[in-house]
């Protein structure tokens, strides 16, 4: 990719160093880049940035109060302070406000690929619920289907489904109803969000930083044992080549979650991609290799005996037919390996180029 | 695609011809969605509705199969009213006098005749496309599975290379591919014509080259295609090795098809679940599944990516490439003594001049995209960036021909065929997934509230579908997606085989199969 170096002109103090950046850059953008922890909840960094946690804010000389560091732009000059003691006591605040207003529980990370950005939060600040007694927010919608939880008991109203659904993945598909505590995300005329725009594509699931939203089918695996991996791979589906990782379970692929690195997908998937992978492990899969009898029927058989009988079937057509008589067909669907390997078979094995793949079907 | 798909923020005009982009390529879709949200314009020409059109500021409703006249069309409109780049033909291309001329005849009222379109929004089309600084064509199978897939190809490639809208960021010619490996699969030479890296078979160094690596000598004359193999079988063909596709499911004619793969003395299929078409074979080989294996693909815009395994395969489940290995070495071929998917792609680097510069350690990342041509190169993010790859873009004369079959009497409603979002290609993989059926649990067809009457049907029954070559009954779903006089449906569910009723023709060149049109009778019919 060709990245244009920006030109960076411009200089501001970050926590007593002179640090530059270019136009247009805030000070939450210039604090990551300077290798400062400062936290967030309602941040994405593919999103517009939103202000709306206020858990980003910082100092900033010369105004009575602190900024939030992911809507302001930065300006040539600016003295900042990202870590003071105020700031940090304000930060705690707000992370015990939004603690007491939460159901306190534990949230599997199947929920999400970032279901635990607030827990994180916590337990950093060691934060404790029960500070401030009241309401707690949300009511768990009961939608039925088969992909995406709404457990909006642990919604914080930090909007980042709604803008991903818009921003990222321009369906519209959800927004916000009401106000205060009643403040709930809803889809169209607050029903199903079978009967929305909603394409099921997974995007509102895997930017929720509480587990609100968790991912269905991921979570029936919670209770199985063993350590959960990532392994990093390319979705299996249209030739876009989305990014994922693969969840696993010991022996068991348990998941997806999209690559928010991934070029050509930048963290993006869609239906297919996020939720249709358990068919690797279906009981339909073939498990061993199958030899048609005298009887007309296929036989389980060991490999030895399947391979046998392949290259014999060939050898034989060679003998009574010639070289043109053997014909290979690749997989667009199978990694380059085996359609090198098909198409050797047939050059290498019998001289000729009867070798073709299924993009004209 | 000539363009990467990073640069689909930046074109000023989309071009969108024959696909259905947000159900059949959904995340290359949210980034025409960003781009039409800063301003960008859309031109979508697409017999149906589909949800792209909706986005679009002109939607082209045009007949199926008369894109070469609605290009020709758009193409004589940029030549009459000077929107042509001339410094771009001048120095880049060749033949551009000749086809400026042939296209005087193709008014934008000549078009409308073929297409059902207004003439005023061809013109609008032609001078939105050829009045942008960076117009981008953006199209799918809805150009390539017709009799004229090629001429609608290269009807693309006249508008882009008149209006200089090549070579650039933001432009371009970009196809998008339907498999995750199937850009893959033809660089690996797994194609009638071609060695691994598109050299041509019957290139004598190529043929010399790998003659000596295979360490036999190889016919320097194509291979005949998979179409024409499976005409043949019985006949010149009497054995196949068929890896991972649902032939008689996903191709067209499926009764042919079937006959010819029972016409076989063997049939080999590699396969991970047990098909329609495993049903017909001597032996079938149980392989690795996506998750289990490791390996390489190329996504649409030539990027070499990793594939990993993540779980171990389910029984006695082997790659692909080990199978047809084991199965080469019994019949004493020699080279295939890999012990990894790694051997196997090195092998393929060292002999493709694309992927030169790779290999299976410095894909790790997946910062390349072919062609690598040498260590240190950084990748080809855009295709013909400076010159074409054989010198100047050349025009092509191109005219207009009906489809195979055209409606009649006994045949009165078009019938084309796509993809759901839901489903995906035969549906082995999607049917089995848990959900998928929750949003989509049968096919059915899409026919427009105005033919209901007219045909007699009633939204939600059934229909007998009928072409030349047999009946399909499915369930009938009114909708305005599909304009009247056309019905739709997908060929992702083998208890609506409608591939039963397609493969009116196929592309004299290609030989891909006409799967986009074909002329059928709708009655209905008792559940």
């Amino acid at each position: 990719m060709n990245a244009t170096p920006e030109v960076q002109t411009e200089t501001l103090t970050l926590d007593g160093e002179e640090v530059s950046f270019h136009e247009g850059e805030t000070i939450y953008e210039i604090s990551q880049r300077a290798g400062r922890e400062v936290p967030t909840l309602c941040y994405d960094e593919r999103l517009e940035a939103f202000g709306a946690c206020r858990l980003c804010v910082v100092e900033l000389e010369g105004t009575r109060n602190p900024v939030a560091s992911c809507t302001t732009t930065a300006e040539a000059g600016m003295v900042v302070h990202t870590s003071t003691e105020t700031i940090e006591k304000h930060r705690r605040t707000l992370l015990e406000l939004v603690a007491s207003e939460n159901p306190d529980a534990t949230i599997d990370p199947l929920r999400g690929f970032a279901s635990q950005e607030l827990n994180e939060l916590l337990c950093k600040h060691d934060v404790q619920p029960g500070r401030f007694q009241g309401q707690l927010s949300g009511t768990s919608n009961n939608d039925d289907n088969p992909f995406i939880l709404r457990d909006y008991d642990h919604c914080i109203s930090c909007y980042r489904c709604v803008r991903v659904c818009a921003e990222q993945e321009g369906d519209y598909a959800i927004t916000m109803m009401n106000r205060g505590f009643d403040k709930q995300i809803t889809a169209e005329f607050n029903n199903r969000l079978k009967d929305s725009a909603c394409t099921f594509c997974g995007q509102c699931v895997q930017t929720c930083p509480t587990g609100a939203l968790g991912d269905r089918k991921a979570m029936r695996a919670e209770s199985l044992p063993g350590k959960l991996e990532k392994t990093r791979s390319v979705c299996p589906y249209c030739g876009v080549g989305c990014q994922v990782d693969l969840l696993s379970k010991e022996d068991r692929l348990v998941g997806i979650q999209p690559a928010m690195d991934g070029p050509a997908n930048e963290g993006a998937l869609c239906i297919k991609g996020q939720f249709a992978f358990d068919f690797v492990q279906h009981d339909d899969r073939l498990t061993k290799p199958l030899v048609r009898g005298d009887d007309g029927e296929l036989h389980e058989v060991d490999w030895n005996t399947a391979l046998d009988r392949a290259a014999e079937g060939f050898r034989k057509v060679l003998e009574e037919h010639g070289r043109y008589a053997v014909y290979g067909i690749a997989s667009g669907r199978a990694p380059n390996e085996a359609a090198y390997t098909m198409q050797k078979f047939i050059r290498a094995g019998f001289g000729t180029n009867q070798i073709d793949n299924c993009s004209r079907a | 695609m000539s363009n990467p798909l990073a640069d689909m923020d930046k074109p000023d005009v989309f071009f969108c011809i024959g696909t259905n982009m947000t159900e059949c390529h959904p995340v290359a879709a949210t980034r025409i969605k960003k781009a039409l949200k800063r301003g960008a314009k859309m031109i979508v020409a697409d017999p149906r509705k589909i949800p792209l059109a909706g986005m679009a500021d002109l939607h082209l409703p045009l007949r199926v199969g008369s894109d070469v006249a609605l290009l020709l069309g758009m193409a004589h409109v940029i030549a009459r009213d000077g929107l042509t780049d001339n410094s771009f033909i001048a120095d880049r291309t060749k033949g551009g006098d000749e086809f400026l001329e042939h296209l005087k005849p193709f008014s934008p009222e000549w078009a409308a005749g073929i297409t059902g379109l207004n003439p005023a929004d061809i013109e609008q089309a032609a001078r939105l496309y050829g009045r942008a600084d960076r117009g981008a064509i953006y199209y799918t199978l809805g150009i390539t599975e017709h009799i004229c897939g090629v001429d609608n190809v290269q009807s693309l490639c006249n508008l882009a290379l008149m209006t200089g809208n090549l070579g650039r960021e933001g432009t371009g010619i970009n196809p998008m591919r339907g498999q995750n490996n199937i850009q893959g699969a033809g660089d690996s030479g797994a194609v009638p014509a071609n060695f691994p890296g598109f050299q041509p078979v019957n290139d004598p160094d190529c043929q010399k080259k790998f003659s000596k690596f295979y360490g036999r000598e190889i016919d320097p004359v194509k291979g005949i295609t998979k179409v024409t193999a499976l005409n043949e079988c019985g006949k010149s063909i009497h054995a196949m090795i068929i890896n991972g596709e649902n032939t008689v499911v996903s191709d067209p004619d499926r009764a042919h098809c079937q006959h010819a793969l029972e016409s076989l003395d063997h049939l080999v299929l590699i396969d991970i679940f047990r098909t329609e078409t495993a049903e017909l074979a001597d032996i079938v080989l149980p392989a690795t599944a996506w998750g289990e294996t490791d390996g390489v693909c190329v996504n649409t815009e030539r990027r070499v990516q990793r594939l990993r395994q993540a779980v171990p395969p389910q029984g006695e489940a082997k790659p692909d490439w080990w199978i047809v290995s084991q199965i080469s070495q019994r019949l004493g071929i020699p080279g295939f003594e890999y012990e990894s998917a790694k051997d196997v792609f090195n092998e393929v680097c060292g002999l493709s001049p694309i992927y030169a510069g790779l290999d299976w350690d410095r894909i790790e990342n997946a910062e390349y995209q072919w062609p690598v041509p040498e260590i240190d190169h950084p990748g080809t993010p855009i295709l013909h960036e400076g010159e074409f790859k054989n010198g100047r873009g050349l025009f092509s004369l191109v005219n207009y021909r009906d489809p195979a079959e055209v409606v009649d009497d006994d045949y009165p409603v078009w019938l084309t065929t796509g993809r759901r979002l839901q489903a995906y290609h035969t549906h082995t993989q999607t049917g089995r997934s848990a959900g998928i059926d929750y949003l989509l649990s049968e096919e059915s067809l899409e026919v427009h509230p105005d033919d209901l009457t007219a045909l007699h049907l009633t939204d939600g029954g059934f229909a007998n579908l009928t072409s030349r070559r047999g009946t399909v009954k499915i369930r009938v779903r009114a909708s305005d997606q599909s304009p009247p006089g056309t019905v739709f449906c997908s060929f992702s569910f083998n208890d609506v085989p409608v591939n039963i009723l397609t493969g009116s023709g196929y592309d004299p060149i290609t030989e891909t199969a006409e799967l986009k049109v074909c002329a059928v009778r709708v009655e209905p019919v008792e559940e």
